[in-house]
């Protein structure tokens, strides 16, 4: 598989844009689910998968075809989910008191996203719970989590997909492993 | 369980993720005999694992890798001119070279557009005009720049006219007589100097 695709890249590089196609088809299930688990939103998984094969593609020059393209690709689009995920976090404090109200906090203003009910969360289909569960769990510990247990990747790839030492791989998916079980504890 | 080893916990994770010694496993299990706490703690783990493993395979949506090819950039030609241009270096060398050497001698060309006359003794200068008058004898090379020259009496030496006239009636002069007006003769006439002048040097460096 890398052999066939280094050659694809190699005719990319030479000019052949349509050999990226095959590249695209190839790849695109993967990096669509980890962004779909990573996000939890369907149009904006599709658009951030897309938009990692685009830069994928704008620098595959400088890709070392000594490596893995699927961890090269992978990291891209890790690295593009963890940047929109930030980006849709709220730059103003929860705690913080509503102007002109007395004793009301934002958490009272914004709706119940994060934290649904008891009784709503019993009633979900098992894969709805489960990308739920996900989608609470920290960014930190989400992406570890997806690349581990649903992209089946090793640790070592996963660190190097994230850029960061295999402790700090480990520690993470422990961490995220056991606040996935409170999670599920928790009702 | 507050009252076991901290490093079990840390063997239920190396455990979980198959990245354990067999000296640890073995603790592990027979701490785990006696200990229900932490066998409940590695169920759950289990459990936890167990149930992300069980989400089922995502599948991007349909046309997705049209989608994507359709976002690509436009090959651009500028691209393979960047390509060319890696692989023929000495050539785009070659080219830059040249380039920054007409630069500079048609540069000089331009800015040489004053009126300059080599300084000798008894030539006459009227407005442009340089003139060797009847009966004197001018001893050395004489060269007008952008400007004419009139021999009227002898000149004994070369006389060079740049962007001129020559204009002589019953003039002498003994060594050779020289008209520039293009760019190109310009041009030669600049590089010969430079090899003379070059070549010169070398002579006099050897007579030394």
């Amino acid at each position: 598989m890398d052999a066939l695709v280094n050659k694809k890249i190699k005719q990319v590089l030479k000019g052949d844009q349509n050999a990226f196609a095959d590249i695209v088809s190839l790849y695109q299930h993967k990096l669509y689910q980890v962004c779909y688990r990573m996000l939890g939103n369907k149009q904006e998984s599709e658009d951030i998968a897309q938009e990692a094969f685009v830069r994928a593609y704008m620098n595959l020059h400088t890709f070392d075809q000594k490596r893995k393209f699927a961890t090269w690709l992978y990291r891209i689009a890790t690295n593009l989910c963890i940047d929109r995920i930030r980006k849709k976090k709220p730059d103003y404090y929860l705690d913080a008191e509503v102007a002109g109200t007395e004793g009301l906090d934002m958490y009272s203003q914004i709706a119940a996203d994060d934290q649904l009910p008891e009784e709503q969360i019993e009633q979900m289909e098992l894969q709805d719970r489960i990308q739920y569960e996900i989608g609470r769990l920290p960014d930190k510990y989400r992406s570890v989590i997806v690349l581990k247990y649903i992209e089946e990747l090793s640790l070592q790839e996963i660190s190097e997909i994230l850029d960061m030492p295999l402790g700090t791989v480990k520690t993470r998916i422990h961490r995220g492993r056991e606040a996935l079980r409170k999670q599920l504890n928790n009702l | 369980m507050n009252t076991c080893p901290e490093h079990i916990i840390d063997y239920i994770h190396d455990y979980l993720d198959g990245d354990i010694s067999r000296e640890h496993e073995q603790e592990l299990k027979r701490h785990l005999h006696t200990c229900s706490d932490c066998k409940q703690l590695m169920q759950e783990l289990s459990e936890t694992i167990a149930f992300v493993k069980s989400a089922s395979h995502i599948t991007s949506p349909p046309h997705f890798e049209e989608a994507v090819m359709a976002r690509l950039p436009k090959p651009k030609s500028r691209v393979g001119m960047q390509k060319w241009i890696r692989r023929h270096p000495l050539f785009v060398a070659a080219a830059v070279f040249c380039l920054f050497m007409s630069a500079t001698l048609l540069g000089n060309f331009m800015d040489d557009r004053q009126f300059s006359v080599t300084k000798q003794p008894n030539l006459v200068v009227e407005g442009q005009t340089v003139i060797v008058p009847k009966g004197e004898v001018v001893k050395g090379d004489i060269i007008v720049k952008n400007g004419d020259l009139i021999v009227e009496g002898e000149v004994d030496g070369n006389v060079t006219v740049i962007n001129g006239q020559y204009m002589a009636s019953s003039a002498v002069v003994s060594g050779k007589i020289e008209e520039i007006d293009e760019v190109f003769e310009w041009l030669w006439y600049t590089i010969k100097n430079s090899v003379k002048s070059a070549v010169t040097f070398e002579d006099k460096q050897a007579t030394k």
